[in-house]
């Protein structure tokens, strides 16, 4: 039995004075990301068909590879804020909550850095 | 982890059949009845009510069934036009008022439950303990810093607009739980209503403790476990809009980063 009166409940720890700033950069990259994914699919389905050799000169340009570079850091940057969301939503088990909160930005973290180490592999 | 089981209470079993006593033109109703002193899961009991016997709205038809057909049958109502907001409960699938819903409009059966996900009390009664304190929370009265002057606070017409699609709402609670994230979280997340509510006051040119009341909302679970659903504003039996009261305050918060 939980004799904690209803509004001391609701004000709980209070604000957390974080949460405008998440919101605000999910927003801007998903924005970043509409010409970005656009021009990154109509480049891969241009490429459909070249050699390994084609595409990586291809990746090697400056304005490519930077491009690139942009796509891969906002994409990585957003999946990690929208699955942040869906967990926080969706467990709570306070514990559990914490270690998939802190798997998914160490995964997200390595897998976009490797990628983006691999784009400038190529071009420098 | 998620919970994926049904908490306890949650299986419905088909329950009794009661049959006005007078003989009109009569119509199915079913009606989520649970007791907590039986015991037992709640039971889905259906009426056979007596259409030409009462009046045209939902309520009419549990009032009816009250009087006359089964008096252990628990709701709240009040004032019976749509202001009070008592008699908020999910009708055919719809939160709404059951005194604003006409029983004639709806084809075949009639299907009325409890808002839904919240703690029952008695059959269609929900607690709204958690609700209420939700709104108390944002402190919903004006505060001024400046002396109180002898007459009313006065407001150019222009800002007294800015409130409209906010006063009216009548805290029914018929928003906040058709929306799944208050439905996953509304031990954190204060819901449509309060926020709409909230707005109302940061949207008051007579209040100045703006600043104040969007420091409280800054928080990933107070406000923005808002994903922009919008069933509150689907639901919304006086038609506002709390899903862009809610969008409101968050372009309140970044326009003064």
């Amino acid at each position: 039995m939980n004799l904690r009166n209803p509004l001391a409940k609701v004000k709980g720890l209070g604000a957390s004075g974080e949460g405008s700033h998440h919101w605000w950069l999910q927003r801007v990259t998903a924005i970043a990301l509409v010409p970005l994914s656009l021009w990154f699919v109509f480049s891969i389905i241009n490429h459909i068909g070249n050699s390994h050799q084609e595409v990586t000169t291809w990746i090697a340009q400056p304005s490519v590879a930077l491009l690139l570079i942009l796509y891969l850091g906002f994409m990585f940057y957003h999946a990690q804020l929208g699955i942040q969301v869906v967990i926080e939503d969706y467990v709570h088990t306070e514990w559990v909550k914490v270690v998939s909160l802190l798997l998914v930005k160490g995964i997200v973290l390595v897998a976009g850095l490797a990628s983006i180490l691999s784009v400038l592999r190529l071009a420098l | 982890m998620a919970e994926f089981t049904l908490p306890a209470n949650s299986r419905i079993s088909s329950g009794k059949r009661h049959k006005d006593p007078s003989n009109g033109r009569l119509r199915s109703v079913k009606v989520y009845r649970w007791d907590p002193d039986s015991g037992e899961n709640p039971r889905l009991d259906t009426y056979e009510v007596d259409m030409d016997a009462c009046g045209p709205m939902v309520l009419d038809v549990l009032i009816r069934i009250k009087n006359n057909i089964d008096s252990t049958l628990t709701f709240r109502r009040s004032c019976r036009e749509g202001i009070c907001g008592s008699c908020a409960m999910n009708i055919n699938g719809i939160n709404t008022l059951a005194c604003t819903q006409s029983a004639v409009e709806i084809d075949g059966d009639i299907n009325i439950y409890p808002l839904p996900h919240m703690s029952v009390i008695k059959d269609l009664v929900p607690d709204l303990n958690n609700f209420y304190a939700q709104y108390a929370s944002i402190k919903p009265w004006l505060q001024s810093d400046s002396p109180a002057p002898d007459r009313e606070r006065l407001q150019s017409e222009q800002d007294r607009s800015k409130l409209d699609g906010l006063y009216e709402c009548i805290l029914c609670a018929c928003c906040s739980t058709s929306c799944p994230s208050y439905w996953w979280n509304s031990d954190k997340y204060l819901g449509p209503a309060a926020l709409l509510q909230a707005n109302r006051w940061i949207a008051d040119s007579r209040d100045d403790s703006t600043g104040e009341r969007l420091d409280e909302l800054d928080d990933a679970f107070k406000l923005y476990r808002c994903h922009t659903i919008m069933n509150c504003t689907n639901a919304c039996p006086k038609g506002l809009n709390p899903a862009k009261a809610i969008s409101d305050i968050k372009k309140t918060i970044i326009s003064r980063k």
